[in-house]
């Protein structure tokens, strides 16, 4: 039974990793917000899936959490930010869609060759998708770099926060609750002064071109 | 218990005051109430470290909260820190309030996240478990970019937004290796009985796979050294104290640095037990190092006066880093000495520098000209205070780079010339814009609200007062703290 659900845990590993890798290829910002909904709803099965084959029940509370959190409001604030703010155009990226994949690739092999030795010593039931959790973490990181607006900047962002919570369920059954509490109102705090942000950023550059923030550089 | 716990003060003061000034902070006296909570905190601080230099470390509620000797002193710091910049911010936003740059909601929110700021500081500090650690640090990036960005200016925004991005990324890598320590200690004690308490970690800290803590502290340093303003990751740093208001570069550089620094030296101790070989000690020294030289040498490009000093700043906590990365009681012992010392008189200079920079309307050197003939009491503080930080004996700084520098040449001799050369580098850079600004001609005008300069000298003067003698309590508090730290 519980090998069964580390195969499950595994394979929604493999997914989170799949949908990290649509989230750099995407252009369109709208599908960006699905596929960050999508991840998180994985995570959220994920989470769960642990908890009942460990008998851990504050993971439940942790999924519901997530829940809450990134598939619900989080979606639904970055929703409202797109309409109020009528950036549904394409984004542009700095780098070429194929090299950043080519980019994504050599990370995530970096990701497993790190997290290897680590996996083997993991006492839990997923242990091994510690590489997976590195790697989404990695690349939700290039796609931060890699693009110019304001909006994927921030889904990049909140796909980190996604890998480190897989991070923490695999290899530890997760965080001590009160920690996972203030990590998740942090997190919540955190996106609702981005939202503040762009909104300012639109109004003084007209624009939401991180481009624009260049200015300050040392002379 | 039956007495009431001072730490409930230290921590529950602070956060009414953010809750009170989130609604009252726009009023005439939100600047008098500022100042009255941060001294509230203060005395409960004092008295919180009264109890502990009396009874030794504690624990407070269910092991949750633990104080000894190598945060307490940073709890009293922080908390005067935060009340002398208080009383400082008084007169800075009152002028800043008349030109039109503050508006009441701007104040409100500023009073707010100002209090809240010190709330999560002490948090930090006082927190024995290291996932709070890590919230608190997370919160007090999002209280000070708050902070930055009150003014709403483009450059604000800019400078705010690059430290969001880039420090919330370099905090979630911190985030990971919480987990993989996590991880290392559930393989341990058990899932069951795991925790992220500091103190239990390192009671089994010997135990810990070396393969897990080598990695998990990789990220943690990376994580908290971009909030510690490590160079490569030093971009925000700059931006963030120049274009926010200047209390706020004041408590940027005095407390925030301090404090992400004492949580890398949290997780060095449980690495130096996991590891049994300096590892962290030399990425230390190596990243300590680096940034005291590319600051210093980026020192000498600056035009503005608050960027000058962000990356004297810069400069200053690479020296420390450096410093605890050698490790043993001396270099420890200088590491925190330069800490205090350097929390005391930078603070100080961006007092003085806030009142010159509204004096002139401009934070260009070039326009800030012979403060000598309008205000020679901010003129004297601002020369003073430069001095302290050039390391000009009798100040405190003196004496601890002296340490540190006498140290290096025991410990690693490579690095002492190149010390030498980027301290040299920093005196020429620092002395030569600071000179002008004082002395020669000008054209300023005076204030419409006399500016606060007690807490400059009372900075200043506590910085003489630790070059010279080192009260005997304050002395064993440094071995102490010192002592646990090891090398």
């Amino acid at each position: 039974m519980s090998i069964l659900f580390a195969q499950l845990v595994n394979l929604l590993g493999a997914v989170l990793l799949l949908l990290a890798f649509a989230m750099i290829s995407q252009r369109r910002i709208l599908s960006l917000i699905d596929l960050f909904t999508l991840q998180g709803a994985t995570l959220v099965v994920s989470t769960a899936a642990v908890g009942y084959v460990t008998q851990q029940p504050h993971l439940y509370v942790s999924a519901g959490l997530t829940l809450a959190l990134k598939v619900v409001l989080i979606p639904a604030l970055l929703h409202r930010v797109v309409d109020r703010l009528d950036v549904r155009r394409d984004v542009e990226t700095l780098i070429n869609i194929p090299t950043t994949m080519l980019i994504g690739i050599a990370l995530v092999i970096f990701a497993f060759a790190l997290s290897a030795p680590i996996a083997k010593l993991s006492s839990t039931i997923a242990g091994g998708s510690l590489g997976i959790a590195l790697a989404c973490v990695l690349l939700s990181f290039l796609m931060m770099i890699t693009r110019t607006k304001a909006v994927p900047q921030v889904i990049g962002f909140l796909a980190m926060e996604n890998g480190l919570f897989f991070a923490a369920t695999c290899a530890t059954y997760g965080m001590p609750m009160v920690v996972e509490l203030g990590i998740g109102l942090d997190v919540l705090i955190g996106v609702l002064i981005l939202g503040v942000f762009m909104f300012q950023i639109r109004e003084q550059f007209d624009s939401l071109d991180i481009h624009h923030l260049e200015r300050l550089k040392d002379d | 218990m039956t007495e009431l716990e001072p730490l409930l003060f230290v921590l529950g003061i602070p956060l009414a005051g953010g809750g009170v000034l989130a609604l009252w902070g726009h009023r005439d006296s939100a600047m008098a109430l500022n100042v009255g909570f941060s001294f509230a905190t203060f005395l409960a601080a004092l008295v919180l470290t009264g109890q502990v230099i009396a009874d030794g470390p504690r624990f407070v509620w269910q092991r949750e909260f633990f104080i000894d000797a190598l945060n307490v002193f940073l709890v009293t710091l922080t908390a005067f820190v935060a009340f002398t910049t208080a009383i400082f911010s008084r007169p800075y936003m009152r002028v800043e309030r008349d030109h039109g740059k503050m508006t009441p909601p701007r104040l409100r929110l500023y009073h707010s996240m100002y209090q809240l700021f010190s709330f999560t500081m002490l948090l930090g500090l006082m927190t024995n478990n290291i996932g709070i650690l890590w919230v608190a640090m997370e919160a007090a990036t999002l209280t000070t970019v708050l902070l930055v960005s009150v003014y709403r200016t483009a450059a604000s925004l800019e400078a705010a937004w690059k430290y969001f991005i880039l420090c919330g990324v370099g905090i979630a890598q911190a985030l990971f290796g919480t987990v993989l320590l996590y991880m290392a200690a559930e393989r341990v004690i058990g899932p069951e009985q795991a925790t992220l308490l500091w103190t239990d970690l390192a009671a089994i800290k010997t135990q810990l796979n070396p393969n897990i803590v080598t990695i998990a502290f990789a990220f943690l340093f990376i994580g908290y050294g971009t909030k510690v303003g490590l160079v490569p990751l030093h971009n925000w740093l700059p931006d963030a104290h120049a274009e926010g208001p200047t209390p706020v570069s004041a408590v940027l550089s005095g407390l925030l640095l301090n404090v992400a620094l004492y949580a890398i030296l949290r997780c060095k101790v449980l690495t130096d037990g996991a590891l049994g070989m300096p590892l962290a000690g030399r990425m230390m020294i190596g990243f300590g190092l680096l940034s005291v030289l590319v600051a210093s040498f980026l020192l000498m490009r600056q035009r503005d006066v608050k960027r000058m000093f962000a990356y004297s700043s810069i400069e200053h906590m690479g020296l420390m880093t450096f410093a605890f990365g050698l490790g043993g009681p001396v270099a420890n012992f200088a590491g925190l000495l330069h800490m205090t010392v350097h929390s005391l008189i930078k603070s100080a200079i961006f007092f003085t520098v806030g009142h010159a920079a509204q004096k002139a309307g401009t934070q260009v050197m070039d326009d800030i000209r012979g403060l000598i003939r309008i205000s020679p009491t901010i003129a004297w503080g601002m020369m003073l205070g430069s001095l302290a930080i050039l390391g000009m004996p009798p100040f405190g700084v003196f004496a601890s780079e002296f340490l540190i520098i006498t140290t290096a040449m025991r410990e690693q001799p490579w690095a002492t010339p190149l010390l030498l050369v980027a301290l040299g580098v920093a005196f020429a850079s620092i002395f030569s814009r600071v000179q002008p600004m004082v002395f020669g001609d000008t054209s300023l005008g005076r204030l419409a609200h006399p500016p606060a300069l007690v807490p400059v000298f009372v900075h200043l003067g506590l910085g003489l007062m630790l070059g010279l003698y080192i009260p005997p309590w304050l002395d064993a508090w440094y071995r102490e703290a010192a002592r646990m730290i090891g090398g």
